[in-house]
């Protein structure tokens, strides 16, 4: 048997499940949240890698590495926002967020 | 026939390692949402980026390989650590309702992931499509493939990675100035008010009489 591209992409959509249904699990807290975020991140670049092997193309390995680039921005500015909300407030649950609801 | 009972132990390995690596990143990204504490849901998010970085071995794509390790393993992994381990919170109480939504959300996602399945699984993808390429990757016996992805990456794509560098500039800036804070009574160094300094101001002659001490 031969691993073809839809192995790839089973692998990929079970991650992003899992990214999905932990942001619902963890609702309450933004740490597990944002990792949550990164594995989904992760499930789009197997997605592109598998595609630039399978079709022969490079082009998916340079969005990939772009993509690779974005999550990390996203990644530190998500924590350096937490760290300072958490001096403002003491906590991190999502639901302390609607502070400045009018 | 040499050639087919040459390649096929290769296949075979091939096999093997992308069930284990798909099998461990799988298994290890669910211990990412359910383990309790925060610090092994790190961890484990390091043991999945190692699995997917396998993975991308496999597909041949070994820059972006090196690359997951060092920019995720090495920076956003241990950045998250740092967070988790600098906050002072009560995990237990984050994680008191958890149960709370866990059934509609399985449900959502299994539905979730059977359709993405039965679509990117079940299909073939035709012929066709590999037709339209836009940029081929050459052989591996003849460009490695760092080699290939730099001569598309500062020549096709030289805007995309100008930009890139300034999503990076603009996180790094934007991730000091939100966590810098001026705290009052430290001392510190206040640089204008050293280079204003002048003889004047900084020295004081003071006469001394024998004995007395100032």
């Amino acid at each position: 048997m031969e691993i073809g591209i839809s192995h790839y992409l089973t692998v990929s959509a079970i991650l992003f499940t899992l990214g999905v249904f932990g942001i619902f699990l963890n609702r309450k807290n933004v740490i597990i949240i944002l990792m949550s975020v990164e594995l989904i991140l992760l499930a789009v670049n197997i997605n592109m890698v598998a595609f630039s092997a399978f079709l022969n193309d490079i082009t998916g390995q340079v969005f990939a590495l772009f993509i690779l680039t974005v999550a990390a921005a996203e990644a530190a500015i998500g924590l350096a926002i937490l760290v300072v909300f958490y001096r403002n407030r003491g906590s991190i649950a999502v639901e302390d967020v609607n502070m400045m609801k009018g | 026939m040499p050639s087919k009972t040459k390649k096929a132990p290769i296949m075979g390995l091939q096999v093997l390692f992308f069930y284990l690596f798909a099998f461990i990143a799988v298994a290890s990204a669910f211990m990412v949402i359910a383990a309790k504490n925060p610090v092994y849901s790190v961890l484990f998010l390091i043991l999945t980026f190692f699995n997917a970085a396998g993975l991308f071995l496999l597909t041949g794509a070994e820059f972006l390989a090196m690359i997951l390790l060092v920019v995720y393993v090495g920076a956003v992994a241990v950045l998250f650590l740092f967070v988790v381990m600098m906050l002072d919170i009560d995990f237990a109480e984050l994680r008191a309702g958890v149960l709370e939504y866990a059934p509609i959300g399985a449900l959502i996602g299994l539905i979730l992931a059977a359709e993405l399945i039965i679509v990117v699984g079940g299909s073939a993808f035709s012929p066709e499509i590999a037709k339209g390429i836009a940029m081929p990757i050459p052989p591996i016996s003849e460009r490695t493939n760092t080699a290939a992805l730099g001569d598309v990456l500062y020549t096709h794509y030289i805007y995309f990675f100008q930009i890139a560098g300034l999503v990076l500039l603009v996180a790094m800036i934007g991730a000091i100035v939100l966590t810098l804070r001026h705290r009052q009574n430290i001392k510190r160094q206040d640089i204008p008010r050293q280079v204003a300094r002048t003889p004047e101001t900084a020295v004081e002659v003071v006469t001394v009489k024998p004995g007395q001490g100032i």
